[in-house]
C-alpha cells in the first residue's frame, strides 16, 4: 500500500529534530506540522514570521496574520515578526535547518523543478529558489508519478529548474530516496511496495 | 517639514508620471497600500513598472491597475491567483521579470541602502542566472543581482507618528520596509497617525527618514485564503 498524503507528511516529520527551525511549503508539506509531536520545532513562514501557529478558530482570523500560502494563521508565545529582507537573510544565510517542499520533477543529481510549466502555468517561484539555495537540508515530498502516471524522478529535469543539485531527500507515496553522488539510494519503501516497484516507477538512476 | 496629507490623491500629487518605476509593499493582499493603489488607478498614469512581490488579485490591490492596463512591466516573485495577470502576460500585453522572493526583497533593501549590486547563490543554475555575472566566493558560485532604485515607493504601515516613524503589525510588515527604503520618494498610508512622541523610540520598525508623505485612512484588509480550525480540536 503506497502512503497517502498524511502518511507522507508523517514520514517527513521524522526527519525533523529537536531545536530545528524549519520552513514548510504549500500542500503536503504543510501537513508535516501535524506530526512533529513533542519535538521542539519552530516553523518559519517566509513572509516574515518565526513561530507559526495553527489556523485560527472561526471568527478569530486576522488579515494581518497570514502564512506564505496566504492562509490565515495564529501566533505562538515564541513568535517573532520581521520584514521580507530579514526573512530571506536568515534563509540565504543558512540559519534555517531544513525546508520541506513539493516538486513537479526531481533529477538524480538533486535538481528540482517546481515553479513553472512553459506556456501553460506561469505562477512564479515565490521563495522556493531562495529556500533551496540557502537552507541546510532540502526535503521534497511529492507523489512518485504525475497525474498521467509518468515518473517525476528523472535523469534530467525537463522543466525550468528551481535549483541545481539542491535536493537531499525525496519522500514519495512509494518510499524514501536519498540523493547520492551517483544517483538515488532507496532508503525505505512504503508498506507492500518493493524496491522493484520503485525502480519501475523511476527513470532516474537508482544505485 | 510637513509630511501629513489629507488624502491619497493629494499625497501623490506631482509624483506620478508615465513610464515611472514604483516599488509597492505587501505580500499577497496582506499589508498592501490599498488607498494609494486606488489613487494611482484614478490618476490614469500609465506604462508603469512595478516592483512588488505579487500583483494583487482580480479586481483588488495591484490587480486594479491590470484591469486598467496601466502596468507595462511587473517585477515579482509570484503572480498566481490572478487570471487577468496570466491573460495579459500570455498575450504579450504585459512584461514580467520574475525575481526570487528573497532576491526581490534584497534588491529593494540594497537600493535603499545605496548598494548597486550584490552576489547571491539564489537562482544559480536556473533561468534567473541567464546573462548575469557569475563569481566564485569560497568555492561556491554566486550571481550578481542589482539594487532597485525606484522613482516612488507606496507602502502601508499600522501606525506612524507625524514625523513618519512607523510601526507595522504582524505579517503585514513583509515587503513594506524594503520597498519604502528603495524609493526616491516614499508615500505611506497608515491605519492611525499618532502624536509624535507617543511611540516608544525603541519599537520603531521604520524610521521616519524613509517616509516623505503620510496619510491615514480606512482599510478593507481583504483576506485571500480564510482558513480556520474547528473548536473541538482545541
Amino acid at each position: 500500500m503506497p502512503w497517502d498524503r498524511n502518511q507522507m507528511a508523517e514520514r517527513a516529520a521524522k526527519e525533523l529534530e529537536d531545536g530545528m527551525y524549519v520552513n514548510l511549503g504549500i500542500g503536503i508539506p504543510t501537513l508535516v506540522a501535524n506530526y512533529v509531536g513533542d519535538k521542539d520545532i519552530t516553523l518559519q513562514s517566509e513572509n516574515g514570521m518565526l513561530g507559526m501557529g495553527p489556523f485560527p478558530f472561526e471568527g478569530e482570523e486576522d488579515p494581518d496574520l497570514i502564512n506564505a500560502g496566504k492562509q490565515t494563521i495564529t501566533e505562538l508565545r515564541r513568535t517573532s515578526y520581521f520584514d521580507s529582507a530579514t526573512s530571506f537573510g536568515m534563509i540565504r544565510g543558512g540559519k534555517i535547518a531544513a525546508a520541506i517542499l513539493g516538486a513537479m520533477e526531481v533529477s538524480e543529481a538533486g535538481d528540482l523543478a517546481n515553479w513553472m510549466i512553459p506556456g501553460k502555468l506561469v505562477k512564479g517561484m515565490g521563495g522556493a529558489m531562495d529556500l533551496v539555495a540557502g537552507v541546510g537540508r532540502v526535503i521534497v515530498v511529492m507523489d512518485h508519478t504525475n497525474k498521467k502516471g509518468e515518473t517525476k524522478l528523472l535523469r534530467e529535469c525537463t522543466l525550468p529548474l528551481t535549483g541545481k543539485g539542491v535536493v537531499d531527500l525525496i519522500i514519495t507515496n512509494l518510499g524514501v530516496l536519498e540523493v547520492g553522488h551517483k544517483g538515488l539510494h532507496i532508503l525505505e519503501c512504503a508498506p507492500d511496495v518493493s524496491h522493484d516497484d520503485i525502480r519501475a516507477a523511476t527513470e532516474a538512476t537508482i544505485v | 517639514m510637513k509630511k501629513l496629507y489629507a488624502s491619497a490623491d493629494e499625497a501623490l500629487d506631482g509624483l506620478l508620471r508615465d513610464g515611472m518605476q514604483i516599488a509597492a509593499g505587501g505580500f499577497g493582499l496582506c499589508g498592501i497600500p490599498e488607498l494609494l493603489i486606488d489613487a494611482v488607478v484614478k490618476s490614469g498614469v500609465k506604462d508603469l513598472t512595478i516592483a512588488s512581490n505579487n500583483c494583487g488579485v482580480d479586481g483588488f490591490g495591484l490587480g486594479k491597475l491590470l484591469d486598467t492596463h496601466q502596468i507595462k512591466k511587473m517585477m515579482s516573485s509570484y503572480v498566481g491567483e490572478n487570471d487577468e495577470f496570466m491573460r495579459q502576460y500570455l498575450s504579450g500585453e504585459l512584461e514580467i521579470e520574475f525575481n526570487p522572493q528573497g532576491t526581490l526583497a534584497e534588491r529593494m533593501r540594497a537600493g535603499g541602502a545605496g548598494i548597486p549590486g550584490f552576489y547571491t547563490k539564489t537562482g544559480v543554475g536556473t533561468v534567473i542566472a541567464d546573462g548575469k555575472e557569475h563569481k566564485e566566493f569560497r568555492g561556491e558560485t554566486y550571481i550578481l543581482e542589482e539594487g532597485i532604485f525606484a522613482d516612488l515607493s507606496i507602502v502601508k504601515a499600522w501606525k506612524a507618528d507625524e514625523t513618519g516613524n512607523a510601526v507595522f503589525r504582524k505579517t503585514a510588515r513583509n515587503f513594506n520596509p524594503p520597498a519604502a527604503m528603495c524609493g526616491r520618494v516614499c508615500v505611506m498610508e497608515v491605519e492611525e497617525i499618532v502624536p509624535t512622541g507617543s511611540l516608544d523610540p525603541d519599537t520603531i520598525h521604520l524610521p521616519g527618514i524613509y517616509v516623505h508623505r503620510l496619510i491615514q485612512g480606512e482599510h478593507e484588509k481583504r483576506i485571500e485564503q480564510r482558513t480556520v480550525r474547528a473548536r473541538e480540536e482545541a
